[in-house]
């Protein structure tokens, strides 16, 4: 059910860990649905040098947390800000229709992690700045 | 690598002696029973010795004995047959029933049927004075388990046989999992129909059993010829009945040795989880329990992911996690014994059966660890119990 690529990265998930002291962290869904994923950001310069993630969650939940830090890490703020649920999950190879809601997930966790990091550092939200919303796609 | 398969309430294998007892079929002489000449003469009569293999295995009378396509369809014959006699009613269930009866009674909701589905205890447990007070005036049915088939409680079935034949109440019971592993006799247990399944027992899949006790009336759900004496249509599934006789016949002999065997491995399997890893726990009874039937949950953990990573490690096992059921909400049973969702997605179900190996039981616990080790050290809600930064 799950591409090479998704067992990849379950199996050998990239960035997984915590960041003492993060330029930001979000942490996003909730026990109750099966799902938890959280992701620290270490931001220089308007770049970001490092990101890490801690997941509870099927194997899609943390093959996309993996996926999601990979694609980010190195990047600007800006560029981040463009990475979309659909990007990861195409990056995966495809996910199931059913997995899809993990992928938002992973979408969600960096956009708040990111947002931590503006709200701490007093920076206004950019222009059109959503967070995609989880619980509601899960009902 | 050795697969080890702890999946067998899902489906277990054909067994050998059941293959072997499947030949004549197998062969390409054409079997259809109904026949007059001598190839039907033939079929009729494996056809007959298969019904009545079953019957004795039930302690039923062979005329009481129905081949069906599965459990599925036994389960759906039982309700909605009882229903479409009465054409209204009140029908009493439990909450853990398997969704065959489950989905069937909802059906019937929409058609104007009440249907009361009883709690059960932290165990899994149906109380019989629960169900003595949920029959009213206007009961038709009673439909509870033999034993479950996620978490393997066995039900009262025989005090609620009573109770029912008390009240004039027909009883129903989904056997599909308790069938080869515990003592049934419909007669004595005041049992009014049983479903069964074939693949549960070695036998093929698409076949199955409904037995009707003598002078109940059911609707037909299958209309057609004169099959299963007119009451449930279509060209025997013969390769399917030879089996499941074979299946059952040698589930009923086997029954006190197998059971021995598979309570101490699965006795075994059930220490050796809850020894070795923290915060898990057991669900459903720990002595009243089907003997292949083992089913934990492991917190802070999620059972998909725990099933790859035992899948990578070579071992076949089922979870009521969310994420397994394809649905958002984890196991209805396992949330009917009251477990929040946060423990009930990380559930874990091992089912074994006689042809399991102590070795493999072993291999199991230790692959298990190391595993639990990985998916915690990842998980955001473990690195919270243990006291590390937190947000949630």
């Amino acid at each position: 059910m799950y591409s090479e690529k998704v067992m990849d990265h379950f199996m050998n998930p990239r960035n997984v860990g915590e960041i003492e002291n993060p330029s930001g962290t979000g942490i996003v869904g909730n026990p109750k649905c099966g799902d938890i994923m959280q992701m620290f950001l270490q931001i220089e310069d308007n770049v970001i040098t490092d990101v890490k993630f801690k997941t509870f969650g099927c194997g899609a939940a943390i093959a996309t947390s993996s996926m999601a830090t990979e694609m980010v890490k190195g990047k600007t703020i800006e560029e981040a800000l463009k990475l979309t649920n659909k990007a990861v999950a195409e990056a995966l190879d495809g996910l199931p229709p059913v997995k899809m809601h993990c992928s938002l997930l992973a979408e969600q966790a960096l956009k708040e992690a990111l947002e931590d990091y503006f709200t701490k550092n007093n920076i206004p939200l950019p222009e059109g700045f959503t967070k995609p919303n989880v619980e509601e796609d899960e009902d | 690598m050795d697969r080890i398969y702890l999946d067998n309430a899902a489906t277990c294998g054909l067994l050998p002696e059941v293959v072997e007892a499947m030949q004549p079929v197998l062969a390409g002489k054409p079997v259809n029973a109904s026949s007059v000449h001598a190839f039907g003469r033939d079929a009729k009569k494996l056809l007959d010795e298969a019904r009545e293999k079953v019957a004795k295995a039930l302690g039923a009378k062979k005329e009481e004995i129905f081949f069906t396509s599965g459990g599925s369809e036994a389960d759906n014959w039982a309700i909605k047959g009882t229903a479409g006699i009465k054409g209204r009613g009140h029908i009493i269930t439990s909450a853990i029933e398997h969704h065959a009866v489950l989905h069937t009674c909802q059906a019937l909701e929409k058609q104007g049927f009440q249907v009361t589905y009883l709690p059960v205890d932290e165990y899994g447990l149906v109380d019989p004075k629960a169900v003595e007070d949920a029959i009213r005036e206007d009961t038709i049915l009673v439909s509870i388990m033999a034993a479950n088939n996620e978490i393997g409680t066995i039900e009262p079935i025989e005090e609620i046989g009573a109770i029912c034949k008390a009240h004039k109440v027909p009883f129903h019971t989904d056997a599909v999992q308790a069938v080869g592993h515990m003592e049934i006799r419909v007669h004595e247990m005041n049992i009014d129909m049983l479903s069964l399944s074939g693949h549960k027992l070695g036998a093929p899949q698409g076949v199955g059993v409904l037995y009707v006790r003598t002078g109940l009336r059911l609707q037909n759900l299958i209309d057609g010829g004169a099959q299963e004496r007119s009451r449930r249509a279509g060209t025997e599934n013969m390769l399917g009945i030879v089996g499941l006789g074979r299946a059952i016949e040698l589930a009923t002999e086997n029954m006190e040795k197998n059971n021995a065997y598979e309570t101490a491995l699965r006795d075994k399997l059930i220490h050796g989880i809850l020894d070795t890893i923290p915060d898990s726990r057991l669900n459903g009874h720990p002595t009243r329990r089907l003997p292949g039937n083992v089913n934990v949950c492991i917190r802070y953990i999620e059972g998909e992911s725990l099933l790859l990573l035992l899948d990578m490690n070579g071992i076949a096992a089922s979870s009521g996690s969310a994420c397994t059921s394809g649905s958002l909400d984890p196991s209805h049973v396992l949330l009917a014994i009251g477990l929040p969702h946060e423990i009930a997605h990380g559930s874990l179900r091992l089912t074994l059966n006689h042809l399991n190996t102590e070795e493999e039981i072993d291999r199991t616990i230790q692959a298990l660890k190391p595993i639990v080790e990985r998916l915690r050290a990842m998980s955001p809600l473990f690195n919270q119990q243990k006291g590390g930064s937190q947000l949630v």
